[in-house]
């Protein structure tokens, strides 16, 4: 199981600034090993982002988004107290999610 | 005229069967469990193949999108990037690099109740002109282009 996101959802105003690092490798397929072998594939495909229990936003990513990416989106009309939720889904069908509370 | 909902489905469609041939090894298994993960899309080389992977028309270049980032990277294994644009009714914020590999890096697709202006790091192999693509819920597709240059590539090993 790869290791917890930390995130961070700060309200300003009406909007709310939500910050998202992810721990992952984000191997891109392209890169060889010592041995001179391609070291394959591994990286995020898909992200979703839920604001208490309703997605608001969906990603797809390709190899070429950094190691242990970051997303930082803002949302309209959250107020301090609720869930932001992310989820991450990779190549290799692992998945993680993590909660934050708007603060 | 084909739809964007035909164009998706046959796409998937094509990776599905290209996966289940055991083609792109390990794809089946994400497909499986991504299930709508445009693959096609990431392979594609150029902005007009990533268009047609994602049924979008040809972009056009426009002042009400932009593309954040920094003017020289030192590191091009994180290069920060914000796709943003003013405009309503944004149905995907693409995000591509021109000179790598593969040159979509990440698409966002924002509801209602997120702002059209979305950040995130990407990697990059060399000085390449990075695109930020917003496809509008009318059908128009419109762009930004910066050229950011990098001093350190992204990509090595």
């Amino acid at each position: 199981m790869a290791d917890p996101m930390r995130i961070r959802a700060q309200a300003n105003g009406d909007k709310t600034t939500v910050r998202v690092l992810m721990s992952h490798e984000m191997e891109t397929g392209q890169r060889k090993d010592a041995a001179g072998k391609l070291i394959p594939a591994w990286h995020i495909q898909q992200v979703s982002a839920a604001l208490n229990g309703k997605t608001v936003l969906t990603a797809q990513w390709g190899p070429s988004v950094a190691k242990n990416p970051f997303l930082q989106f803002n949302l309209k009309g959250a107020k301090p107290g609720d869930k932001v939720a992310i989820t991450w889904v990779d190549n290799r069908g692992e998945r993680r999610s993590d909660e934050a509370t708007v603060v | 005229m084909h739809t964007r909902r035909d164009l998706l489905n046959r796409s998937a469609q094509l990776a599905g069967m290209l996966a289940s041939l055991g083609l792109w090894p390990g794809l089946a298994q994400a497909q499986a469990q991504a299930g709508a993960y445009n693959a096609a899309a990431f392979e594609a080389k150029s902005l007009a193949e990533v268009m047609k992977a994602l049924g979008g028309s040809a972009p056009v270049e426009s002042k009400d999108v932009s593309l954040i980032g920094p003017d020289i990277a030192e590191n091009g294994a994180v290069v920060p990037v914000a796709a943003a644009t003013t405009l309503p009714g944004v149905k995907c914020l693409l995000l591509l690099v021109e000179k790598n590999p593969a040159m979509l890096a990440a698409v966002f697709e924002p509801s209602e109740a997120v702002e059209t202006h979305i950040g995130t790091r990407v990697k990059m192999s060399q000085s390449s002109p990075v695109f930020a693509v917003a496809m509008l819920a009318d059908g128009r597709v419109l762009y930004a282009v910066k050229e950011i240059k990098v001093t350190l590539g992204g990509c090595g090993g």
